[in-house]
């Protein structure tokens, strides 16, 4: 079986807990407690049908306000499929989260209200997905039932819609557009006589079956996350590089260098927590061992002698900054590349997007939320490549130097 | 790569990343089942040297004798090092007071305990085996979440968790818990205990056990549970799901001897796994309140 992770998101009131506690329930993914919990707040709140929503709306401080504020992992499986939904907030002021829900997603859920059509969150939320690279696009038009599952006004937001991916979508990207009504359970498990006029599968059929993408880079990149050396008589001479291939594999014989020394070398072995074996690829762990004694310590990377990696010391890059305090020019942070890190300065910025308007414009700093580009300087060179070509390497975490919070992220350009 | 195999890739990438980025970190282990899965998958990422940091346990006095077996047998025959902290001493001590009454439970008084150990031993990350899909309030759990010096844990401020990359660079005082296992669900963990052969408490398996029915739970009697004289006391095979203390741990009517029968059972379970943890329905917000004033 496969797991899929799939992110969701929407605006307030569009009915997205809605959605995912139906997919959960029908699917059977909530427990008979978990049911009756739902059956005793429905009545309670006077509502004569079950309140869906509140399968996932966890807080406290949500359930107070009736929104959700954090981003939450959300498990169902079919006899297909196991999925994983990061449901992200649909508020202007949680961007941050909508990125951070996205970034593990293979494909992305973006609902709208049948009623508003195609809003500021909806180009928001579609502008995202771009930044991240997401391959796999569900327009899910909620809420058909309050327009009388009304084929004309689906076709309207879908014209919408298109105009908006034509613009601004990236290329490869597969757009599926499907009316549902999670309340009614329409065009949700099962194709719906209510729209019969839709050709498209029911929503669960389309996310059994979206192709999951992998990373096709084949530059060779693993980092090293830490030197494992017993401490035993019999292995006093084991030293083994454990970490994680970025991208690319690797084969026992390979030739390869450690960066940022230069240090050639040769795989005299690798293993798999403890036993050997021939080749390790793109997300898997390992432990390298080398033909000589060569010093890597974490942070540091081994990388296949043919791969075409940059190793410079200043980049360009997309970023959305997620904490209060400015982004600007002459600042200072700490960069994370996976497990590399380095300081960095801003050297410059050159633009904003303006959200509504999906424009780019003039500014000197980015706030919470805001989305723009610019050049760092780094302390140390890291290895790195464009987000496009690999993501693996070519997305990165700005840490700030004195609270040490993820300050934001970003997406590296083409050099 | 089947999603076994993918879990135990990701939970094998974090640990080592705690053990890479941390200067001293430790293993919560309770001896349940999710820590007894955490412990191995630590010992695969070190492999072949022995795992690089101690196992705590917040002992709370009231455990199940065959968890401490285990416990005790898996510390002596890995050579993996132990710090207990005791809920026990810290009664003794006054710094927490006893719960009283027939639904008196240590659960509450472990994160005292917990913070406390914490403190003296200067843990700067504590690994855990929570999983996201136990609890609402831990669907929103990071993998690494930072906590303050009072060991608090605010979900308004949580660190954005971004693609693979993990955050634990943190201040002087402050800690960080990290849930490897987050993404499992009860079932992966069932499956990956009878692939990889690994051995558990015994109460997970069908036996008989005197219990008793209360507010639809099946309670085991016990010295620490508070038996009233109309409680209907019987034996009957039972298992447990989850392995709590003894006071706020319900049993499952269940025959189930087997690990592919406990599997199977599970997959078709009607209820789901903390609905037996009577720590959890003592109100809508329990796991939640609980994580704010630093518990697991």
């Amino acid at each position: 079986m496969e797991l899929i992770k799939i992110a969701t998101a929407g605006s307030v009131d569009d009915g997205k807990s809605t959605l995912i506690g139906r997919l959960l329930y029908e699917t059977g993914s909530l427990k008979t407690d978990q049911i009756q919990h739902i059956e005793e707040k429905s009545t309670a709140r006077g509502f004569g049908y079950l309140d869906l929503s509140l399968a996932t709306d966890g807080l406290l401080t949500e359930r107070e306000q009736g929104i959700t504020i954090d981003v939450s992992h959300i498990f169902f499986s079919t006899p297909k499929r196991r999925f994983i939904i990061a449901d992200s907030p649909g508020h202007v002021e949680y961007t941050r989260n909508m990125v951070t829900g996205t970034s593990n997603a293979q494909a992305s859920i973006i609902l709208i209200d049948a009623r508003k059509g195609v809003i500021e969150q909806t180009k928001r939320h579609f502008f995202i997905t771009q930044l991240l690279g997401i391959k796999q696009i569900i327009f899910a038009v909620n809420k058909m039932d309050l327009v009388d599952y009304n084929e004309a006004i689906f076709n309207e937001i879908k014209s919408a819609l298109l105009i908006l991916t034509e613009k601004h979508g990236k290329e490869g990207v597969n757009y599926y557009f499907t009316p549902v009504s999670a309340l009614h359970n329409e065009n949700i498990i099962d194709a719906s006589e209510k729209l019969h006029w839709h050709k498209g599968a029911p929503l669960l059929s389309l996310i059994e079956s979206l192709p999951i993408e992998t990373n096709k880079a084949h530059d060779g990149a693993f980092q090293i996350q830490y030197v494992i050396r017993p401490k035993r008589e019999e292995l006093h001479d084991y030293r083994g590089f454990a970490g994680n291939v970025r991208s690319g594999s690797f084969t026992v014989g390979d030739p390869i260098n450690i960066h940022p020394t230069g240090r050639k070398s040769i795989i005299k072995r690798i293993e798999k927590y403890g036993n050997p074996v021939d080749k390790i690829t793109a997300g898997e762990n390992g432990t390298i061992l080398l033909v000589d004694e060569i010093d890597a310590s974490r942070g540091d990377s081994i990388l296949n002698q043919q791969a075409n990696i940059n190793k410079g010391k200043s980049l360009s890059a997309t970023f959305c900054w997620m904490q209060d305090s400015p982004l600007a020019v002459g600042n200072k942070y700490w960069l994370q590349q996976g497990v590399q890190r380095s300081l960095v300065k801003v050297k410059s910025l050159r633009s904003k997007i303006d959200l509504q308007a999906l424009e780019h414009q003039q500014t000197n700093q980015l706030e919470l939320n805001d989305i723009g580009k610019g050049a760092l300087a780094l302390a140390q060179p890291i290895i790195s490549k464009s987000y496009a070509d690999n993501p693996a390497l070519g997305a990165f975490i700005l840490i700030d130097p004195q609270t040490f919070n993820t300050a934001g992220v970003g997406f590296i350009e083409k050099a | 790569m089947s999603i076994l195999k993918q879990l135990e890739e990701e939970s094998i990438y974090i640990i080592r990343e705690v053990a890479g980025q941390f200067n001293n970190p430790c293993l919560l282990f309770s001896g349940g089942k999710d820590s007894i899965t955490l412990l191995h998958l630590a010992q695969k990422a070190f492999a072949p040297a022995s795992i690089p940091f101690p196992l705590v346990h917040i002992d709370t006095g009231h455990n199940f004798p065959e968890t401490i077996a285990l416990r005790d047998k898996l510390v002596a025959e890995h050579d993996l090092r132990l710090i207990i902290g005791s809920v026990q001493d810290d009664i003794n001590a006054g710094n927490v007071i006893e719960e009283k009454g027939k639904h008196a439970s240590r659960n509450s008084l472990q994160t005292t305990t917990l913070l406390n150990t914490i403190e003296s031993y200067k843990f700067d990350a504590c690994m855990g085996g929570a999983r996201r899909d136990e609890e609402k309030a831990r669907a929103k759990e990071r993998v690494f979440s930072v906590r303050d010096d009072f060991g608090q844990w605010n979900e308004k401020l949580q660190r954005p968790e971004l693609f693979d990359m993990l955050n634990g660079m943190i201040q002087n005082g402050e800690n960080v818990r990290v849930f490897p296992i987050s993404n499992w669900t009860e079932l992966d963990v069932w499956d990956y205990i009878r692939q990889e052969k690994l051995e558990i408490p015994t109460i997970y398996y069908a036996h008989e056990r005197e219990v008793f029915l209360r507010d639809n739970q099946w309670m085991p009697v016990s010295k620490y549970v508070q038996v009233e004289d109309n409680d209907k006391r019987q034996v009957t095979s039972v298992r447990f799901r989850t392995v709590g203390d003894m006071s706020c741990t319900a049993a499952v009517l269940s025959e189930a001897t087997a690990l592919d029968d406990i599997i199977e059972e599970i997959g078709g379970s009607k209820f789901s796994e903390r609905g037996a943890r009577m720590d959890d329905r003592r109100s809508e917000a329990a796991m939640e309140e609980r994580k704010k004033v630093g518990y697991f």
